[in-house]
């Protein structure tokens, strides 16, 4: 890899809302595959089920949890901002995207939080 | 990989995050409603057992993520790692692959 | 805040260092008067490109306090509140010698991604006519203004991580031509800008739009070019 920029060029709104969106992307897909194979468990009846969620139940599964759908309203905002971007040609607009992903991510974290307390 | 090809790679991680978009809107709203209606098993599996309206959603649902995820792992990989070629792609096919059998198996568990 | 500026500035090859110097400071100075300072009044074997020095040529970029700027159009004041100048080469670039990076690459991706009009027409027939308000020559005035300054190409992380990544300037002028009528090579430049190296690569950072010294937005052609090489694929025209 060349030498490239450091955050002195980097530090502006969109390069931010890149980077949220391609570690939420990766968190995901780490995520995903453990998310299927907890739920698979529901096959072998509700008691193995139960035993594994009961599990989940530790505070810090929960804020682990939480901290997941986060991401997930995170780079589901990124992403209609990317959509927008790509298909809307929304010049102007640009910057006023990034608020808004920013917000609903936000929005939602503490939404999300409300219905767990 | 061609012109062609990685255009319609492309546009199917668009095509994909477009049907995401209401798929996720419709979890994340699902997510406080069933943290908040309580998480054991047996009231998770009363709602949704044998509901097919949301077997045929969440199906759905699987089989996006099993597009869109490695699609979007590829940039990644190339840029991050500079891993690029053949065997990238045939990993990220193995990965889509995975993602759909597990997603599937999750959907007939808790749907089923 | 000192008479002098602590101004660093890079010396050598791709392994080089920075070299300290004590610059003067004046009111309304460039980094561009500091970089001549210290080349006719300090070091005469510092190696820096300019030709205008009035914000109109774009020979004169340089990575400012890691940023890439015009260094012409750069005020001291601007950029180094505590007289503090860290000046290197453009990045992204192999470097030629101190501030002056090799641009071939640079150009050579501009030909790649077919950015050259392509005539249709000869001197006897009649003149196109192109209507000056029409969507698509709004959009070719929004973007055609650009002069090759390389300072978006440098400022793009993609063009770090992707060798092959033909860059936004390349493809800002590859959309300024596949959104003028009279061009008569559509098909090829779309195929030329699509894929891992062309337009599918940007990831919107828009730091190309963030640093272009005229205000340009090679994100926004970059989407158009998406758009079009879609419509293309959807349309089995690639």
């Amino acid at each position: 890899m060349r030498p490239g920029n450091d955050l002195r060029a980097r530090n502006h709104p969109a390069y931010w809302a890149f980077l949220v969106h391609r570690i939420s992307g990766l968190a995901l897909a780490v995520f995903l595959p453990l998310h299927f194979w907890a739920l698979g468990h529901a096959l072998a009846g509700a008691d193995r089920l139960e035993a594994f969620l009961r599990w989940t139940d530790q505070p810090l599964v929960k804020f682990a949890e939480w901290g997941m759908v986060v991401l997930l309203a995170a780079h589901f905002a990124g992403g209609l901002r990317i959509l927008a971007l790509e298909f809307l040609a929304w010049r102007e607009w640009q910057k006023k995207l990034v608020a808004v992903a920013a917000a609903f991510s936000l929005a939602y974290a503490l939404a999300y939080a409300l219905a767990l307390i | 990989m061609t012109a062609r090809a990685d255009t319609r790679l492309w546009l199917a991680q668009r095509a994909s995050a477009a049907l995401l978009g209401i798929c996720v809107l419709v979890h994340l709203a699902t997510m406080i409603y069933a943290v908040r209606s309580g998480l054991s098993a047996t009231a998770i599996l009363s709602r949704t057992h044998g509901n097919l309206a949301w077997l045929a959603f969440y199906s759905t649902f699987v089989l996006a993520v099993s597009v869109h995820v490695p699609i979007g792992l590829r940039s990644v990989l190339a840029e991050w790692l500079g891993w690029r070629g053949r065997s990238r792609d045939a990993a990220l096919i193995g990965f889509a692959a995975l993602l759909a059998l597990l997603g599937m198996r999750a959907v007939l568990g808790v749907f089923g | 805040m000192g008479a002098n500026l602590q101004v660093r500035v890079w010396r050598g090859g791709a392994d080089g260092a920075f070299q300290p110097f004590d610059v003067p400071r004046q009111a309304s100075q460039t980094v561009l008067d500091v970089v001549t300072h210290i080349q006719r009044a300090l070091e005469p074997s510092l190696a820096y490109r300019f030709a205008c020095r009035v914000g109109m040529c774009g020979s004169c970029a340089m990575t400012v306090n890691g940023v890439a700027r015009w260094t012409c159009r750069t005020h001291v004041n601007k950029v180094a509140p505590d007289g503090r100048l860290e000046i290197g080469p453009l990045r992204n670039l192999p470097v030629i010698r101190d501030l002056v990076a090799d641009m071939s690459e640079f150009f050579d991706k501009w030909a790649a991604a077919r950015g050259s009009f392509v005539p249709t027409r000869t001197r006897r027939e009649e003149f196109a006519l192109v209507a000056p308000d029409s969507v698509a020559r709004q959009q070719v005035d929004a973007a055609i203004e650009c002069i090759g300054c390389g300072v978006c190409y440098s400022s793009c992380d993609v063009v770090t991580w992707n060798p092959a990544y033909l860059g936004p300037a390349a493809l800002n002028r590859a959309w300024t031509l596949v959104q003028d009528v009279r061009d008569g090579a559509r098909a090829e430049r779309l195929a030329a800008v699509a894929g891992d190296a062309g337009c599918h690569a940007c990831h919107t950072h828009m730091s190309c739009t963030e640093r272009c010294p005229k205000q340009l937005s090679p994100t926004a052609g970059i989407a158009g070019l998406k758009r079009a090489v879609a419509k293309a694929a959807l349309r089995g025209e690639l």
